[in-house]
């Protein structure tokens, strides 16, 4: 099924994309991929990879101030993948920030706005749940300015207490609260659009990281109305090389410049320079002109899907893999119970077998998970767990990949001797 | 019924699941604790000496069936050697005495006792360096 096709899917009926995706047709000793590590990063469609193609074939130069046809063809490739980016997040072209990836939009506010307004004696507000991307730029501001980095607790049941997050802000000392929209480990869905609402509220500003939302959920950051959300292309079937920042546009308006360099001035002089506007202050140098085209196509994609069927495919399988997962002996999941509560991202244990082992054995049937902490050792150690093997889902994805992992779990459990 | 494997052999999973020479030593002479940051193993090692050589060890810590195993197996040949010896071991002593095809991404698994051990005798955590 082509992905135009399943707009018209209702009822959602399961995604049958598989055929769109050129490398999970490859085979390795003879035998089909299986490919559960979505969650570090997406496989790419045809239409990524050919767009990016064309781009390069057909339309190369450098954007905004070519005069030329050629120019102008890549100017507008790039700004219209911008505005359809942006509208397909809820949000508007100028509030659009394209960057490196996640991690340096976080690191941009982190700069830009926070050695700003973020001083001796503030708190910076995050949770045990977050990806180091969204802990360490928070680490080095409160060592650079002398403020104090705070933690919500990771529940045991995966989940954050928003009775904790009103008491941490009625400490009237929190300047920024910084969350993941969805836990790359936990898979748990954080109430995002609420805490935003309470951390404004509580006069301080919010940053949600929705790298692994936005290719998973249908995400208006309009509704959710946060300071700043911040996501990146290559989990949301785009290429690397290129992440988003929405911004609030009064903060982005009075924030100075992350990096400094072309395109991001309107007048340089000997000693000063003035700023160009959003968005393109906050973009210093030539642009990632083929990956924003990529990631154009890559959100086109989405589209044609409806996030709303993406999240109902995912959701059963999780649930269908959750069930699948608990007929294995040994297996523990960590993070919420129940698929309505989780994104596509399931940590689990096997008992007797260390992550790295689990991965490399199910490695021989080409099952492809993660073993580690998952850029979450603050976690590991609130789980109380050196590292997790961690499966987790995009659209094309199905049961027959579920089951692949169970057969492999079953084999590696056979191999240390167990049950 | 256990399949068979290239990597997790009989003897491999047998030291994994009893370790040899794992435990603390007190009182002792030499000591050093490290990690993998990749995969979370971490490892020490307590070493008694007695003449220049090593008296007796203990290996402690977690892991993969790798890092263990390895641990595990090399302790035995540690017992008896000269500690200046034990300094100049390098990574093919201990995956030759393995047995077992490691691939790179492995390696710091496997030689993760001995960089442990070599660190305690010359305090010198840097080995090996790059891929090792």
């Amino acid at each position: 099924m082509s992905a135009s096709a399943a707009t018209s899917a209702a009822p959602p009926a399961p995604l049958d994309i598989r055929g769109d995706f050129p490398v999970l047709a490859r085979r390795i000793d003879g035998r089909p991929l299986v490919y559960l590590d979505s969650a570090a990063t997406s496989q790419k469609p045809e239409s990524v990879i050919a767009a990016i193609d064309d781009y390069y074939r057909h339309h190369n130069a450098n954007i905004h101030r070519g005069v030329y046809t050629l120019a102008q063809e890549a100017t507008e490739m790039f700004e219209g993948a911008r505005a359809r980016v942006a509208a397909f997040c809820g949000g508007v072209a100028d509030t659009t920030i394209f960057t490196r990836n996640a991690t340096e939009a976080i690191n941009l506010v982190a700069y830009a706005w926070g050695r700003e307004h973020i001083g001796r004696g503030d708190v910076v507000l995050i949770t045990q749940m977050e990806h180091h991307s969204n802990i360490v730029p928070w680490q080095m501001l409160c060592q650079e300015v002398g403020a104090q980095l705070r933690y919500l607790d990771v529940g045991d049941d995966g989940a954050l207490s928003l009775g904790q997050l009103d008491s941490e802000l009625a400490g009237g000392r929190v300047k920024l609260c910084a969350f993941a929209h969805i836990s790359n480990v936990l898979g748990t869905i954080n109430p995002v659009a609420e805490m935003a609402s309470r951390v404004r509220a509580a006069g301080a500003v919010s940053l949600v990281d929705g790298s692994q939302a936005v290719p998973q959920l249908p995400v208006d950051v309009g509704v959710i109305d946060a300071d700043f959300y911040a996501w990146t292309g290559h989990k949301a079937l785009g290429p690397t090389g290129i992440g988003v920042l929405h911004g609030r546009r009064e903060l982005l308006e009075r924030m100075r410049p992350f990096l400094g360099g072309g395109d991001m001035i309107r007048t340089v002089d000997w000693e000063t320079s003035t700023w160009n506007d959003l968005p393109w202050k906050f973009e210093a140098g030539t642009s990632m002109v083929a990956e924003g085209v990529g990631l154009g196509a890559a959100i086109d994609y989405l589209a044609a899907l409806g996030m709303e069927n993406v999240r109902a495919h995912e959701r059963e399988l999780t649930r269908y893999a959750l069930v699948r997962l608990g007929e294995v002996g040994g297996v523990r999941v960590i993070g919420p119970v129940g698929a309505d509560e989780r994104g596509g991202v399931i940590s689990f244990e096997v008992e007797g077998i260390h992550p790295h082992d689990v991965a490399d054995l199910i490695n021989r049937e080409n099952v492809c998970v993660r073993a580690g902490h998952h850029c979450a050792m603050p976690l590991m150690r609130r789980l109380g767990v050196p590292a997790t093997a961690r499966a987790s889902l995009g659209p094309y994805n199905d049961r027959s990949d579920v089951d692949a992992l169970v057969a492999a779990l079953l084999k590696a459990r056979d191999v240390f001797e167990i049950g | 019924m256990s399949a068979v494997d290239d990597l997790y052999r009989d003897y491999i999973l047998d030291h994994y699941k009893r370790p040899r020479n794992f435990g603390e030593l007190d009182p002792h002479d030499l000591d050093a604790h490290d990690h993998n940051p990749l995969c979370g193993d971490e490892m020490g090692v307590h070493i008694r000496v007695s003449d220049e050589r090593i008296a007796d060890l203990r290996f402690h810590g977690q892991g993969c069936a790798i890092s263990q195993a390895a641990a595990s197996i090399a302790s035995e040949e540690y017992i008896g050697m000269p500690v200046r010896e034990v300094a100049d071991l390098d990574g093919e002593w201990l995956i030759d005495l393995l047995g077992i095809p490691i691939s790179a991404t492995r390696r710091k698994c496997a030689l993760l006792n001995l960089k442990v051990m070599r660190g305690a005798i010359t305090g010198d955590a840097s080995w090996p360096s790059g891929s090792g």
